[in-house]
């Protein structure tokens, strides 16, 4: 899916980076803990869904090599951090719609989950990693 | 074990980081990666490094007044050298369990803070040596070896 249907999809504008809109993503994975994102997420070209909007979501999502940012909630990142992610190439989206609902519309439209990382504590569990 | 090789790193570099300086947590993850992709490092290994320098540095920015990082480019591996003048881990082992945390609230609320740094550190590293003296600051090394083709990370994840 890329991030113009995405856009479209969940009624959302763009922060910066439209001229990626035909960026493909990946998949998604939604969390508010940038820690978890950090933990868990191990593929890239992945749409983070978050409602945290501190400078360091966008610090996160170069580190990890994600596909854009998607902003729910209504909130939108401080004006230095839309420029920082505008310089360092990551498209960031913002959308009135709730997370829960945002994240159901993208699923339901076949944007699959993100493949989670197992935790430490974990191994051999049966469910660490989705089918 | 064969890290104590003489051989000097083909690149060194040492970033400063200011304690409690949000605006600017996470720039030297971020360029440190810009530092290894320029150099041609394999790209699994830039992003298990850029996972590892971002928790130490975040851990740096959130518990200490300040400290910095080292970041050392070998052919066969990178090292990555967090030290800073902080408190101090009391119990290094009870700090490495996941889910452990002393993070305050503010913190938490900017999304760290749940007690998987280290773990993940961990994770996406070959080797972790973490030095600590209450009162006195943390050292931590972390070794990545290069020229490998993995995808789920580092050694801790075929640790049992």
């Amino acid at each position: 899916m890329k991030l113009r249907e995405v856009a479209e999809l969940v009624g959302a504008r763009f922060l910066t980076g439209e001229d990626l809109a035909d960026r493909e993503v990946c998949a998604g994975f939604a969390a508010d803990l940038l820690s978890d994102v950090l933990a868990m997420v191990r593929e890239e070209g992945v749409l983070l869904i978050t409602g945290t909007v501190t400078a360091q979501v966008v610090r996160v999502a170069e580190v990890m090599n994600l596909a854009g940012v998607l902003f729910v909630h209504g909130k939108v990142p401080a004006k230095p951090t839309v420029d920082y992610a505008a310089a360092a190439g990551i498209p960031l989206l913002a959308t009135p719609r709730i997370m829960y609902e945002s994240c159901g519309i993208l699923y339901a439209h076949g944007l699959p989950p993100a493949k989670r990382k197992p935790l430490p504590y974990e191994h051999n569990h049966p469910h660490s990693s989705p089918p | 074990m064969s890290t104590t090789t003489p051989i000097p790193p083909r690149h060194r570099e040492i970033f400063s980081v200011v304690g409690l300086d949000l605006e600017h947590a996470g720039t030297v993850s971020t360029e440190v990666q810009r530092i290894l992709r320029r150099m041609g490092v394999e790209p699994e290994v830039v992003r298990r490094a850029g996972i590892v320098c971002f928790e130490g540095e975040m851990n740096i920015v959130l518990y200490t007044p300040g400290g910095r990082i080292i970041l050392l480019v070998y052919d066969d591996r990178l090292e990555l050298i967090f030290s800073d003048q902080g408190p101090g881990i009391p119990d290094v082992e009870l700090a490495k369990q996941p889910g452990y945390s002393t993070a305050p609230d503010w913190a938490r609320e900017l999304g760290f803070g749940s007690g998987m740094g280290l773990p993940n550190m961990e994770a996406n590293s070959d080797k972790l040596e973490i030095r600590s003296r209450p009162g006195e600051g943390t050292v931590i090394r972390a070794v990545i070896r290069r020229g490998k083709d993995e995808t789920a990370g580092g050694s801790g994840a075929t640790k049992a």
